[in-house]
């Protein structure tokens, strides 16, 4: 069963008068589950892409559908609704607050939940624990190597149980013995806690780990 | 707001030099604006502190105080004729039969100049009817004599008007015997002689300024009046209670003072505001991958706009603590200015009250709405993939 089925997306952005096409007539699925590659040279659409699944992008043409949700055709509000609770970004530049400490950081997406106080320490303190990082859960961002800030991101992106994961680049800005041990963190994620990770990537190392890859060139599959 | 407090607090705390800067010209902003506040409030307390809801004034109709008010002494005597007037021990009515003048003295060295002293001629009646007068220094003046005292603010600002000096006015030289203290009331900023030794000098024969008195039972005030104006001997008079009486002397002044000073620092507040707005722009330009981050987490716009004021209102608002902590030393002061009314010198003590902390503090909270209102649009506005990738 596919958690997300890609369905003829087009994307086009628009400099001046002049139609700069990004993305043509995609189409794919991802199963439930599974680990996928998303892989091409710079400008390829491989960040387009991902961001349309994501909800944080719209397409010119087509439709998404994440989980039985047509995400194309929800408003603004549904479309940050949904994204807080079915979708977790992993960024290339781990894009964590830095006034905020890791704890608080990973609290951030259960600040839209229903949850309590006590609640959200709990599932804190919990994915900070998957993640590693159960001694370092006041430190800020800078008190942090990139590998652990990574890491902190990866636990935000989960706090909340989301559907997918979308990981863009999430090894792209580190040395190669923390982008082992993000990639290892990735592949727990998904073989032990069934995450379906979307990974946007450069890295054949990192597409080693996914179990399907796809190729974009010049917006096109291939 | 779903965006934590603590992030707008820590970025505040982040960008210590920004934030000072802002705070600063907030703070002056919201300064000048309390102490104008303050400055009206003050001759308005001073003023209204001066009268006493016992006492009533008659004046004459169309003065605009005292020193413009004569009264002829037949129409005197026949109000202190009136019933209800309260009596003294010695059974004669409680009236004080006063005449003002202005006169010309020297500041003290360190403030240079001159200043219009208000000189009361008053009656034993008089010092009954003003029981929070307490002599502090010398003795009281003696009825018959060329004798004054003179009150706190003449005696701390004026040369020569220690016990024991003479000051020359109205032809003749008269002797400080005493200075007094009013409760820091208008009182203060008055020289008091023997009414009838003054008038001579002055050249007040047959009439007087004002006329003091009280009513036998307070209350008694619209009876009173009522009587009074069907008198047709007395149709060129006016009676009301001394504290209106003073309290409408305060308004001239203290809507002068505050149009003026309200003018002048909303002029200030564009500065203010404009400052605030570079800062919580320039906030906002800084951290537009932190903005992609919080809409992409789910955050939604009305959340970024909201923590982006509250930055600014949060701002504004130290400003307006900061600004109000220090006009409030200003209440140490005591200035004086011609008071409009009499055309003499007034002394009176910057005062604060709770409308003016709630007043300045609304109004620097009204400067970090306005400063950050577009700035935190445009974090609202941004572009989710636009800012993910400014970074």
């Amino acid at each position: 069963m596919s958690i997300v089925s890609v369905q003829n997306i087009s994307k086009s952005y628009w400099r001046d008068s002049l139609e700069i096409p990004v993305l043509s007539n995609i189409s794919f699925e991802v199963p439930e589950g599974e680990f996928v590659g998303l892989m091409g040279p710079s400008g390829s659409g491989k960040t387009t892409l991902l961001n349309l699944i994501a909800g944080i992008d719209r397409p010119t043409k087509g439709s998404i559908i994440v989980a039985n949700t047509d995400v194309t055709k929800l408003g603004e509000s549904q479309l940050a609704k949904w994204r807080s609770s079915n979708v977790g970004f992993v960024f290339q530049f781990y894009n964590l607050l830095p006034v905020l400490t890791a704890f608080e950081n990973v609290e951030l997406p259960l600040l839209l939940t229903k949850l309590s106080k006590k609640e959200r320490k709990e599932h804190v303190e919990f994915v900070l624990k998957v993640v590693g990082l159960a001694d370092r859960i006041h430190h800020y961002p800078k008190q942090l190597s990139g590998g652990q800030e990574q890491r902190v991101a990866i636990a935000r992106a989960i706090v909340t149980d989301p559907t997918i994961l979308i990981a863009d680049e999430p090894t792209g800005d580190l040395d190669k013995t923390s982008a082992l041990e993000i990639l290892n963190l990735l592949q727990t994620l998904n073989s032990e806690f069934k995450k379906t990770i979307i990974m946007v990537t450069h890295d054949p190392r990192a597409a080693e780990r996914a179990h399907i890859i796809k190729q974009l060139d010049k917006g096109e599959l291939t | 707001m779903k965006i934590p407090f603590k992030y707008t607090i820590r970025n505040l705390k982040t960008r210590r030099l920004t934030t000072a800067l802002t705070v600063t010209g907030i703070a002056a902003v919201v300064f000048v604006f309390a102490a104008v506040l303050m400055m009206a409030y003050g001759i308005q307390k001073t003023l209204i502190e001066t009268g006493s809801d016992d006492n009533i004034i008659a004046l004459r109709k169309a003065a605009t105080g005292e020193i413009t008010s004569i009264i002829m002494v037949d129409q005197a005597n026949i109000l202190s004729t009136f019933p209800n007037i309260a009596k003294t021990s010695d059974g004669k009515p409680l009236v004080s039969k006063e005449i003002v003048a202005v006169i010309n003295l020297s500041y003290s060295k360190k403030e240079g100049g001159m200043g219009l002293i208000a000189v009361r001629g008053i009656t034993n009646a008089g010092l009954q009817l003003r029981p929070n007068v307490k002599l502090i220094e010398g003795r009281m003046f003696q009825w018959g004599s060329r004798e004054v005292i003179v009150g706190s603010s003449i005696h701390k600002r004026f040369q020569g008007t220690n016990v024991g000096e003479k000051i020359k006015f109205g032809g003749d030289q008269w002797t400080i015997v005493g200075w007094f203290d009013a409760g820091g009331s208008g009182f203060d900023s008055e020289i008091w002689g023997d009414e009838i030794q003054l008038a001579a000098a002055f050249g007040y024969t047959g009439a007087y300024s004002s006329i003091l008195f009280r009513l036998d039972r307070p209350d008694a005030f619209d009876k009173f009046k009522q009587e009074f104006e069907k008198d047709l001997r007395l149709q060129i008079l006016d009676v009301k209670r001394e504290k209106q009486f003073y309290a409408e002397q305060s308004e001239d002044m203290a809507m002068f003072i505050r149009i003026l000073g309200i003018v002048v620092t909303v002029i200030f507040s564009l500065g203010a505001m404009i400052g605030a707005m570079i800062t919580m722009y320039a906030a906002v330009s800084n951290r537009t991958v932190e903005i992609g981050t919080l809409r992409a987490l789910g955050f939604r716009r009305r959340n970024v706009l909201a923590a982006f004021l509250v930055e600014s209102l949060a701002l504004s608002l130290i400003g307006g603590l900061v600004g109000l902590f220090l006009a409030s030393f200003l209440q140490f002061f005591n200035i004086s200015m011609i008071n409009f009314g009499s055309f003499s010198e007034l002394a009176f003590n910057f005062s604060l009250s709770p409308s003016i902390v709630i007043s300045s503090l609304l109004f620097s909270v009204v400067m970090g709405i306005i400063g950050g209102f577009l700035p935190s649009v445009r974090a609202a506005r941004l572009n989710i993939v636009n800012a993910l990738r400014s970074g």
